[in-house]
């Protein structure tokens, strides 16, 4: 139900994260999705990747510091409103998210959210009562 | 183990009496024999009858290293160039360098003195040192091996850089013992990590640090990562080289080699000198030297000194760690702010690599001090909340150690320059 995703630490410099994506490119990785949070001084690059502890791996060799956490993937309808009635999900039953990010999946024609509660497992329990779809890791990485 | 149990245990009066004895041969040298010191004695009154007891030293006229830059090359030596064996330079970072000369004799006196601070570690004739300070016009390198051959060790005369080589034959050759600048050791532990050696494959049995700036947590690192005690020396190329003060087991100050080398602290605004344990600069004179004697040499170190019978059994006096240099103050906004506090607090955090940068910038008439931190595994959190809080804690340590607002930044891992030597941690920006 969880989704495995990497936190890349950034400095706020010309060409950093350029770098990072070029060392999961050399190494064939194809990015599912990916935001960055950034302040003035430095950034954090979030990345949904296949096989994202072999990720890891290669990134911190070439002497990136990498954490790995877990979002919840939620298919939400491609109209608008349709993150609102997700959200509201989650405000029903007093759940805080620390972040979140959304994108399309062409294929499959369907809005995807990726959301980071504070409290990830009450987050997929209230997404379950709410009857949210819930996007398992397989499908997110065979995007 | 105490190499010279004679000298090092002597009795506080019969060392004085044999400091008086070697301090009046050696003014009476230097005023005979280099004009310098003539010029300089004469303009301030002074003879060398006039020195009737220790503290008459005090009437002689401080020498700087502008002094002895001024006599570039050869103009401090009290002996014909031919009887000089050795010769050895500062680094020439800020102007000419200054030229150090060495006779047979004093090259004796330099070994035994680096015997006596090696015996101190531990080091007996069965051990194996690895010495990475520079073989050169550096004196690092040649001090230490001049030492531990003395005692009989098996020096390993590998000098600084080639680190993965280093690290190999510290394990192939079992290398006991290991000399290192501060900043060079860390960095040979964090390539021997990636290289899988571990503290379990190495077989240290004590690390001697010099040559650089230190803290009290550094040598924490250093005795954690190597898993092994680590013991500083000090020394300085002007007077002699490495050897001229060293940490006994006790890891409490340093034993100056006072039968060689006279010290004494002065407060170095009003040239006074101050008691025991008050904080001022180190002022050195030699008391054996034969090639170049040199009278009240102002290291621009800031120490203390402290008398007493030692633990260890010696009664050498106790120098400080150093806590600053005078030169390498930074005045931040008026405020006298020296590396080593900052390296001091950036300390205080768990999981922070040893490595920093200080970058001072004047943007509008103004003083900024920067700190550059490296990010590790430990300190890095997905949330952006977290990590502020984190560069916060980092900044409120430093303030509560310099008493000034400074700003970290974070940058990625290995950014930093890693030095194979004398590590330089301040940028300063500012044009003044």
């Amino acid at each position: 139900m969880k989704i495995k995703q990497l936190s890349i630490f950034l400095e706020n410099k010309k060409g950093r994260m350029r770098n990072a994506l070029d060392v999961l490119a050399d190494a064939g990785f194809n990015i599912r999705a990916l935001s960055i949070a950034d302040t003035s001084d430095f950034g954090i690059l979030r990345l949904i990747v296949p096989n994202p502890d072999e990720a890891k791996e290669i990134l911190e060799k070439n002497n990136f510091v990498v954490k790995t956490g877990y979002v919840i993937a939620v298919e939400m309808s491609d109209q608008p409103g349709g993150l609102s009635t997700i959200l509201g999900i989650l405000d029903d039953s007093d759940i805080n998210l620390d972040y979140l990010y959304a994108f399309v999946d062409e294929k499959e024609e369907r809005a995807i959210v990726l959301l980071h509660p504070e409290d990830i497992d009450a987050g997929v329990e209230a997404l379950k009562m709410g009857k949210a779809t819930i996007i398992p890791s397989e499908d997110v990485y065979n995007w | 183990m105490i190499w010279n149990e004679e000298i090092e245990c002597m009795a506080h009066d019969e060392l004085k009496k044999l400091q008086l004895k070697r301090l009046q041969d050696v003014v009476k040298r230097a005023y005979e024999t280099v004009p310098y010191y003539k010029k300089r004695f004469d303009e301030a009154g002074i003879k060398p009858e006039d020195i009737k007891n220790l503290d008459d030293i005090q009437k002689l006229p401080l020498t700087t290293k502008d002094d002895l830059r001024a006599a570039y090359p050869f103009g401090m030596f009290a002996v014909p160039r031919r009887e000089i064996v050795e010769v050895h330079t500062s680094s020439g970072t800020t102007g000419k360098p200054t030229v150090s000369g060495y006779t047979k004799e004093d090259i004796k006196i330099w070994s035994e003195v680096m015997a006596r601070g090696l015996t101190m570690f531990g080091v007996t004739e069965d051990d194996i040192i690895q010495n990475t300070h520079g073989y050169g016009l550096f004196t690092g390198g040649f001090g230490v091996h001049y030492g531990a051959q003395y005692i009989g060790a098996t020096v390993i005369p590998i000098s600084t850089g080639q680190t993965r080589r280093q690290i190999e034959i510290m394990k192939d050759f079992g290398t006991t013992i290991l000399i290192v600048t501060p900043s060079y050791g860390l960095y040979l532990a964090e390539v021997a990590g990636e290289e899988g050696v571990g503290r379990g494959d190495l077989n240290l049995h004590s690390v001697g640090f010099g040559a650089e700036m230190w803290t009290e947590e550094m040598r924490q690192e250093l005795q954690n990562r190597f898993n092994a005690p680590a013991y500083n020396i000090y020394g300085l190329t002007e007077i002699m080289g490495p050897g001229i003060a060293l940490e006994c087991p006790e890891q409490d100050g340093l034993h100056v080699m006072e039968d060689h080398f006279y010290p004494e602290i002065i407060d170095s605004e009003s040239m006074e000198v101050l008691g025991n344990g008050e904080t001022g600069e180190l002022v050195l004179t030699t008391l054996t030297r034969h090639g170049m004697p040199i009278i009240r040499f102002r290291t621009k170190d800031i120490t203390s000194l402290k008398s007493g019978t030692c633990s260890c059994g010696r009664t050498l006096i106790k120098m400080e760690r150093i806590t600053g240099r005078t030169d390498d103050m930074l005045k931040i906004r008026g405020v006298a702010v020296f590396p080593s506090q900052i390296e001091k607090a950036l300390l205080k955090m768990d999981g922070i690599e040893p490595h920093y940068q200080i970058i001072v910038t004047r943007p509008q008439h103004l003083d900024e001090l920067e700190v550059q931190v490296e990010t590790s595994p430990h300190l890095f959190s997905d949330e952006v909340k977290e990590l502020v809080g984190i560069k916060k804690k980092i900044e409120h340590f430093i303030h509560n150690e310099i008493g000034l607002r400074v700003n970290v930044t974070l940058v990625e891992p290995k950014t930093l320059p890693r030095s194979e030597g004398k590590a330089v941690r301040v940028i300063d920006k500012r044009e003044l």
